[in-house]
């Protein structure tokens, strides 16, 4: 008997567009600022929680690492993640004190660090009553990365909640479960800092989801 | 907000491997481990931004005039081209109010990126980007030139044909999709290491715009068409609940 499939067919439906690189140059389309042209009134960027946002105020830190261990310098990253109850913000509003949905990127000079301003995502109860640990969905797209990795972040101090999260246990490898695994240190301003490498291929290599 | 859905499985066969060697820097930014495939995926996957209140200039969508400031008030040099096209899905449902953002080099294949050095000199009225949001029937609209053709360091003699970089939202962040328009006819287009990524040619043509010369403007502009398909929506979320 015919199993159900949501393979698309070209019988069936339109394909996708393919996906292409978004290049060397993708900072000039999507982080103006960093790629060193005049912002327009409203952009897109890293705050994602202002002073007045509920919940606790954090920064998000970390790297782009590729295969040889050098760092991608050139990466943008997208993020998407639930407000301090669980609940996702979708209507983009930078006059509102939080945002669900936030860019950051990797830089040609300095360390190279992508940072987000935000705050700690609560839990959030999935469709089928489990519970998903605090997280922030990752989306990078890079010169050499034909079509957009897509990751998770968790907090280290939410181990409890991590242990129990469907998702992260879908992860087969435990050890591979940590590369997700943001590690606290202390931040400036007495605001927490979570600091979380991503590593492109090899050792350590980030877990990256289909979905 | 809008009530998440599944969608249709992104096919990757049909989009590039991360892994092509072709294209020399896919190499070591290339995971050697398999995706993990999340099997019920959960509103972090299925819900999305909605940018209806992200203000928008007058001319974040005219790069004719979107660089324009009193130190330089003219136009950019190039063949001036409208970019329009329609956002549906894969069952041909119209995606309205979405965000289409568009990068590009100037007619002489320079970006106005600190780290491209190529010989073609910066235009000082054209900056190369754009956004704007799908209207009710999910139509978007650019005004721009068209970009030069550029060499780049992948093989000796490699060329990117002429391009712009296109980047669509869709309902969710399941759906987002970065991609590439080139110019039908481009002498370019097959022999481009980063084209041929893709291991199906009829993938190919989905990334090609089309002269549309119903939409062009006598004595002013020509327009080249490209309707971008994001993934499909299927069920509501909750119907088997
Ligand atoms: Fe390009």
């Amino acid at each position: 008997m015919e199993q159900p499939n949501f393979k698309p067919t070209a019988e069936l439906m339109l394909r996708e567009t393919a996906s292409q690189t978004a290049g060397p140059y993708v900072h000039i389309g999507l982080a103006l600022d960093v790629a060193g042209l005049p912002e327009r009134d409203e952009e897109i960027w890293n705050r994602m929680a202002g002073e007045d946002a509920e919940g606790e105020r954090i920064e998000v830190v970390g790297r782009v690492i590729d295969g040889n261990g050098d760092l991608v310098r050139d990466a943008l990253l997208e993020a998407w993640q639930a407000d301090s109850r669980g609940n996702y913000q979708a209507g983009f509003d930078l006059k509102a004190p939080f945002n669900s949905f936030g860019r950051t990127a990797t830089t040609a000079a300095g360390d190279s660090e992508w940072v987000l301003h935000t705050i700690k995502p609560g839990s959030i109860t999935a469709e089928d009553g489990r519970v998903m640990a605090p997280h922030i969905t990752l989306s990078l797209f890079a010169r050499g990365v034909n079509i957009q990795l897509q990751t998770r972040l968790y907090f280290e101090d939410e181990a409890a909640a991590n242990d129990q999260c469907p998702v992260l246990n879908a992860i087969e490898s435990p050890p591979r479960r940590q590369t997700l695994i943001a590690r606290k240190e202390s931040g400036e301003a007495g605001i927490p800092r979570y600091r979380l490498d991503i590593v492109l291929q090899g050792d350590g290599e980030t877990v990256f989801f289909d979905y | 907000m809008t009530t998440p859905r599944r969608f249709v499985e992104r096919d990757r066969n049909w989009h590039p491997p991360a892994y092509a060697p072709g294209y020399k820097t896919s190499i070591p930014r290339s995971p050697n481990q398999a995706l993990v495939s999340l099997q019920n995926p959960s509103i972090s996957e299925l819900s999305g931004p909605d940018f209806r209140k992200l203000r928008m200039g007058p001319h974040d969508n005219d790069l004719l005039m979107n660089f324009r400031d009193e130190a330089s008030p003219g136009l950019p040099v190039g063949e001036r081209i409208i970019l329009f096209g329609r956002v549906v899905d894969q069952f041909g449902k119209p995606v309205p109010h979405t965000l289409v953002e568009m990068w590009q080099a100037n007619a002489g294949g320079r970006y106005r990126h600190g780290k491209d050095r190529y010989l073609a000199p910066l235009d000082p009225n054209f900056g190369g980007v754009g956004r704007c949001l799908t209207d009710d029937d999910g139509w978007y609209r650019f005004r721009t030139i068209k970009p030069g053709p550029y060499p780049w360091p992948n093989g000796i003699n490699t060329w990117r044909p002429a391009h712009i970089h296109v980047s669509v939202m869709g309902p969710a962040i399941s759906t987002r999709l970065i991609t590439q328009m080139y110019f039908e006819g481009d002498p370019l287009i097959p022999i481009c290491p980063i084209v041929q990524t893709l291991k199906d040619s009829e993938a190919v043509q989905t990334m090609i715009g089309r002269l549309d010369m119903a939409r062009s403007r006598p004595m002013d502009a020509l327009a080249w068409r490209f309707d971008l398909v994001v993934r499909g929506a299927l069920q509501t979320y909750f119907e088997n609940q």
